[in-house]
């Protein structure tokens, strides 16, 4: 197998300088690689680090030991020593990231918040907005929503907005973050689906999903981050 | 990979005992946005002015990739060729626009200035081009023969960046752009620097005490406090994990950065 990404010994404590230089120890020692075509599945209670890991390997957040890196062009590079420009082309070109919640940019209409990624491949902005639209419609999301900036939509629609937005360029990795959370069962479905055509077209999927059911159905394994607790 | 557009090496700039700007090193590369962030007195201005060529440092280069000549110290040209590269390559916006235009002469004038400098000579092209500017920036060009003194503050801000823009610089400096704005004002003006960031692939360094507002427009950001530089990085690294206590200290201290 060759790796899409790869994780080694990798640590994350965070130092609260304002509480007295408070350490929060959150995970240590993680190792894992995903090749492409798979989906590893992080677990663990609330608070174990989920999030922190997938913030880490999106070169968000930065872990202060091991390293970490992501196939880019043909070469795995290292996030944790990346320059800050390379930290973005790989954002741009090889990975997609649906967050736990949609950051909105003020006042952008909700289609070209889901073209922008796009657009900024090089696609034809026309083009790249009619398929944000195409998406949006298989997510459920009225076309009358589409000229409307999101900011003002229900926590389930700004969440098919975030999904829209990440499966709109098929990146050859993929992190996501509670992508069926705060959904019907019919739109989980739909995202459920999504997942499973891009694992099919081979990208590498590191996702967190709080549904067991989901979880059966999308990842081929699961990766317990409650073993790896530092100690404070 | 192209050369790095500016190259900040050890630069110091003291005041008497104050030193407004310690051992500031960094690159920056073509098409990159970079964000100055840190308290008002922190040295952000005095840094850009260095920069961009209008504040001698103390000590330390920087060097700017000319055209012809590549890599080449700012303070180390002569006066004349200085100035050249200032009118042509480098802009600058400041935060009083009432500082760069002057008020005397119509909107139209202000802009079409800018190109006379740089040698334009046909005056019906000039016009035209100070109209599209003027459209650009989303200013009525049907007040093109107006003075900026009848321009509110917003407007007068608009006209600033036409002004700038319309020599299509190659690197554009920012001193708080959307500071001393009504809310409503600023948020139109930030939307309008975001198009134009996004459209003309400007490189620029943009200072502002605004942490949405360097959220919004920078790639990168840099921390600066009593005239260092205590911390750098992508700008939501930064905001998201910050690691000084200075920088944890200014993301905490505003409500959704
Ligand atoms: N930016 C931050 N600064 C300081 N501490 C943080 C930051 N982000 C996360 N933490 C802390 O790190 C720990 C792990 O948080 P994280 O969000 O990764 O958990 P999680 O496993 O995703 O939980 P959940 O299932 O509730 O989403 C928590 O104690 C959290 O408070
Ligand atoms: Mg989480």
């Amino acid at each position: 197998m060759t790796p899409m990404i790869a994780v080694e010994n990798l640590s994350k404590t965070f130092v609260l300088h304002l509480q007295g230089g408070a350490r929060l120890p959150v995970f240590d020692h993680v190792s894992f690689e995903v090749g492409a075509g798979e989906c590893l599945a992080l677990v663990g209670p609330s608070g174990a680090g989920k999030s922190t890991l997938l913030r880490s390997l999106y070169g968000n957040y930065r872990p202060d030991g091991g390293s970490l890196s992501v196939r880019h062009d043909g070469a795995m590079v290292n996030l944790m020593t990346a320059e800050p420009r390379t930290v973005l082309a790989l954002r741009r070109r090889s990975i997609g990231h649906v967050s736990q919640f949609l950051r909105v940019i003020p006042r952008v209409p909700t289609l070209d918040v889901v073209a922008e990624p796009a657009i900024a491949l090089g696609e034809e902005p026309e083009a790249a907005r009619r398929r944000a639209a195409a998406m949006l419609e298989r997510l459920n999301i009225a076309p009358d929503l589409h000229a409307l900036a999101p900011a003002t939509f229900s926590g389930g629609e700004q969440q098919r907005v975030n999904v829209a937005r990440g499966f709109l360029v098929d990146y050859p990795v993929l992190l996501l973050d509670e992508p069926t959370a705060s959904l019907d069962n019919a739109n989980r479905d739909i995202v459920v689906d999504l997942i499973l055509e891009a694992r099919g077209r081979g990208a590498a999927i590191v996702g967190i999903f709080h549904d067991e059911a989901v979880r059966a159905r999308i990842a081929d394994r699961n990766f317990d981050l409650t073993a790896f607790r530092a100690a404070a | 990979m192209s050369a790095p557009l500016l190259q900040v090496e050890a630069l110091n700039q003291r005041f008497g005992r104050i030193e407004a700007c310690r051992d500031i090193d960094f690159v920056m590369h073509p098409g990159e946005v970079i964000g100055i962030v840190g308290e008002s007195g922190s040295g952000k201005t005095t840094l850009l002015k260095c920069l961009a060529g209008r504040q001698v440092p103390t000590s330390g280069r920087v060097l700017y990739d000319m055209r012809v000549k590549g890599p080449t110290d700012l303070y180390a040209l002569s006066e004349p060729e200085r100035r050249l590269l200032m009118r042509t390559d480098l802009g600058y916006v400041t935060q009083n626009p009432r500082d760069a235009l002057r008020m005397g002469i119509s909107a139209g004038g202000n802009v079409g200035e800018r190109l006379m400098v740089n040698g334009a000579r046909h005056y019906g092209a000039i016009r035209d081009t100070a109209s599209d500017w003027l459209e650009r920036v989303e200013l009525d060009p049907g007040r093109i023969d107006d003075r900026p003194a009848t321009y509110s503050g917003g407007m007068q801000q608009r006209l600033q960046i036409a002004k700038t823009l319309v020599v299509n610089p190659r690197l554009v400096f920012m001193d708080e752009p959307t500071g001393g704005l009504d809310v409503s004002v600023q948020a139109r003006l930030l939307d309008l620097l975001r198009g134009l960031v996004r459209e003309l692939g400007l490189s620029a360094v943009i200072v502002t005490h605004d942490l949405a507002v360097a959220r919004l427009l920078a790639d990168r950001l840099m921390v600066m406090r009593r005239g260092e530089v205590v911390e750098q990085g992508l700008t939501d690294q930064v905001l998201d994990d910050p690691h000084h206590p200075y920088t944890q200290l200014l993301v905490s201290s505003v409500l959704q950065p």
